[in-house]
C-alpha cells in the first residue's frame, strides 16, 4: 500500500527523468538535424565534431574560469559575512536579510539590472571616475577580456547568500563550549577559530561548494540574458550553447551530445554527493 | 581575563572591534544593495533624464512613467506566471506531503534506493531532457503555453517537494504513528486524518520554495512557452530587455515588476525561504 501512494511520482520521474536521458543520449548519436526527426545511427561522430568546434571548447575553458571565480567569490564573501553577522552585534538581522534577499529574485532581474550597472556610459566607470579610481573602468560586458569577469561579479552578487547562511548555519551549530574550552587551553581568539571552528564547518564548506559548483556548471539565464555568449564566445557556456544549437539552429543531435556532456560534468559531482550524504543519513 | 568569572554568552566573544566588525557590514550591504539603488533610481526618471544623466544621480523629476510603459507591455505576463505559479505550487506541494511521509515513516525495502533516485532529478541540467520533453508536449498538445509549463513544474518539482517533506516528517515521533495504527488507521487514513493537520509548517516551507523558484525559472519558459500570448514573467522581461535597448527606466520598472512578488513573499516569511534552501542542500 505504502508503494502504492508513491507509485505516481516514481512512474514520473522514472519517465520524465530517467527515461528522457536514455533519450537523449540516444537522440546524441543519431543524425537528427532539421525539423523532421532522423534517428539514423551515427555512433560518437556528434560528439568528435562536438569537440571540435571552437565553440565549445571555448565553453569547456570559460566554465572552468567561471566556476573557480565564481565560487572563490561566494565562499570568501559567505564565509566573511558569516562570520561577521556571528558576532551578534546589534542590526545583524538587518544586514542577514540584506545579504539574501538576491537568492529570492531571478537571474533574468539580476542580469537586466546588473547590465544597466556595467554600461560604459552611465554606470560603474562613472562612479570610479568621479571617486578618481580611473584605473578601475573597464569595457564590462561589451570586451571579451572581462566580460566573463563581469558576469561572475553579478552571480556571486546573487549567490553568495545560499554561502553566507550555510555557514551561518553551521558557525550556530556549533557549541559555544568548544570554544571556551579551547580559550582555557590558553588559544588566543584566532588559533580558536582557525583550529576548532574552521575545521568544524569542512563539512558544510564541501557541500557549498557542491552544490554552487553544479550551479554554476549549468548556469544559463544569466549568461542568456547579459551577454547571449559574447562578444564573440567570450561567455558562452554549455547551456546555452545546447539551447542555441537545437532550437535556434536546429541541430537536434549536436544539441542533444552536448546536453549529454553537460549531464556528466555534473553528474561527476553531485553523485558522489548523493551517496555521501545518504550513508551518513543511514548511519546516524 | 578570568575564565572563572561567569561572564554574558555574548560579553566572552571575540570580535575583530565592533566598529572594523560595523565598516565591513556596511560595505557588504551597499554592495548588496547596489542593484535595488539602481532599480529605484533609475525608473523613477524619464526617457530623457535618463539619457542625460548617468545612473548615480537622483531623479530630478521623479515620474512613474516607466511604470505604467513596463505594466502595459507585461501585465499579461504577470497574469500568466500567477496562473502556472498557483496550481504549479499546491500540485507539487501535495504530491512531495505524499511521497515524503512514505518515505519517512514506511521504510520499505529500497525506499531509500527510490529516494536517492528521486532526489538526483532535482540536480539535472534540465538540458539534458529538454528535447524528449519537446518532442512528449508536442505529442500530447501541450507543447506552447502554460498548462505545459504546469505539468512540467509538477514533475521536476517532486524530488525537492519530497525532500523538504520526508525531513519534516522525520521529526514526528513515532509513538503517533503506531498509536494510529493500534486503533486500526489504514496508511493512508494516517496521512489524512494524522500526517496533513500537522503539517502546515512543512506546507509553508515547500510552497514558498516552489513559489519562488517557479516564478523565477526561465529554461523550460523561454523553452516551451512559444505561444506569445503565454509567456511567463521571466520571458517577458528578458524580451522587454532586448526590444527597448535604451530605454533604462523601463528595463527597471520591468525588472521590480518581475521581482516583487517573490521579494514580497521573502521580506515576510524569509524564514521559510532559507529552511526551503537548506533543505536543498542536504546536508546544510
Amino acid at each position: 500500500m505504502p508503494i502504492l501512494m508513491i507509485a505516481p511520482s516514481v512512474v514520473l520521474i522514472a519517465i520524465f527523468v530517467y527515461g528522457f536521458i536514455g533519450r537523449t543520449a540516444y537522440t546524441s548519436l543519431t543524425a537528427w538535424r532539421g525539423v523532421v526527426p532522423d534517428y539514423t545511427f551515427v555512433g560518437l561522430r556528434n560528439y568528435e565534431r562536438l569537440f571540435q568546434t571552437e565553440k565549445f571548447q571555448a565553453d569547456i575553458v570559460n566554465t572552468i574560469h567561471f566556476t573557480v571565480f565564481f565560487l572563490a567569490g561566494c565562499l570568501v564573501l559567505g564565509l566573511g559575512a558569516a562570520v561577521l553577522l556571528d558576532q551578534k552585534l546589534r542590526g545583524s538581522i538587518i544586514f542577514q536579510n540584506i545579504f539574501m534577499f538576491p537568492l529570492a529574485i531571478s537571474f533574468i532581474v539580476t542580469g537586466t539590472v546588473w547590465r544597466w550597472i556595467f554600461n560604459p556610459n552611465y554606470g560603474l566607470n562613472v562612479l570610479f571616475h568621479n571617486l578618481h579610481l580611473d584605473f578601475l573602468q573597464s569595457g564590462w560586458l561589451t570586451s571579451p577580456g572581462s566580460a566573463l569577469n563581469s558576469l561572475t561579479i553579478a552571480a556571486v552578487w546573487q549567490m553568495s547568500g545560499f554561502c553566507m547562511a550555510m555557514f551561518l548555519a553551521g558557525l550556530r551549530g556549533i557549541p559555544e563550549e568548544l570554544r571556551e574550552a579551547a580559550r582555557v587551553d590558553g588559544a588566543s581568539e584566532s588559533q580558536a577559530f582557525r583550529y576548532v571552528v574552521f575545521p568544524l564547518l569542512r563539512p558544510i564548506t564541501l557541500s557549498a561548494v557542491i552544490i554552487l559548483g553544479h550551479i554554476s556548471l549549468k548556469i544559463f539565464d544569466l549568461v542568456f540574458v547579459m551577454t547571449f555568449g559574447g562578444p564573440g564566445y567570450a561567455t558562452d557556456m554549455p547551456g546555452l550553447n545546447m539551447f542555441i544549437t537545437t532550437f535556434r539552429q536546429d541541430l537536434f543531435a549536436r544539441g542533444a551530445a552536448i546536453a549529454t556532456v553537460l549531464l556528466l560534468m555534473v553528474a561527476l559531482l553531485i553523485v558522489p554527493y548523493l551517496i555521501w550524504n545518504l550513508r551518513g543519513e543511514t548511519e546516524r | 581575563m578570568s575564565v572563572l568569572v561567569a561572564t554574558p554568552r555574548t560579553a566572552t566573544r571575540w570580535r575583530p572591534s565592533t566598529a572594523v566588525a560595523y565598516a565591513l557590514l556596511i560595505a557588504l550591504a551597499v554592495f548588496y544593495l547596489l542593484p535595488m539603488f539602481a532599480i529605484v533610481v533609475t525608473s523613477l526618471k524619464s526617457f530623457n533624464e535618463v539619457s542625460r544623466s548617468t545612473l548615480w544621480e537622483l531623479p530630478k523629476a521623479p515620474t512613474f512613467e516607466a511604470f505604467g510603459s513596463a505594466f502595459d507591455v507585461m501585465a499579461p505576463s504577470f497574469f500568466n506566471s500567477v496562473l502556472l505559479v498557483v496550481p504549479a505550487t499546491i500540485l507539487s506541494a501535495l504530491l512531495g506531503s505524499l511521497n515524503g511521509y512514505v518515505l519517512s515513516k514506511w521504510k520499505f525495502r529500497s525506499a531509500n534506493a527510490i529516494f536517492a533516485l528521486l532526489l538526483f532529478g532535482m540536480f539535472i541540467p534540465y538540458q539534458s531532457i529538454l528535447i524528449p520533453l519537446f518532442q512528449f508536449l508536442s505529442a500530447i498538445g501541450l507543447y506552447g503555453g502554460i498548462p505545459g509549463l504546469i505539468l512540467v513544474h509538477v514533475v521536476y518539482g517532486i524530488p525537492i517537494c519530497t525532500l523538504i517533506f520526508r525531513n519534516y516528517f522525520a521529526t514526528v515521533p513515532r509513538e503517533l504513528l503506531e498509536a494510529a495504527r493500534m486503533d486500526g488507521a489504514s496508511v493512508l487514513g494516517i496521512f489524512r486524518h494524522i500526517m496533513l493537520p500537522i503539517s502546515v509548517p512543512g506546507f509553508v516551507v515547500v510552497m514558498i520554495w516552489q513559489f519562488t523558484s517557479i516564478w523565477n525559472e526561465f529554461l523550460f519558459a523561454v523553452t516551451i512557452a512559444q505561444d506569445p500570448t503565454q509567456r511567463p514573467i521571466t520571458v517577458a522581461l528578458q524580451n522587454l530587455a532586448g526590444s527597448l535597448l535604451s530605454q533604462y527606466q523601463v528595463q527597471m520598472a520591468g525588472a521590480l515588476l518581475a521581482a516583487a512578488p517573490t521579494l514580497l513573499v521573502y521580506i515576510l516569511l524569509g524564514r521559510y525561504f532559507v529552511r526551503g534552501l537548506l533543505a536543498g542542500s542536504l546536508k546544510g
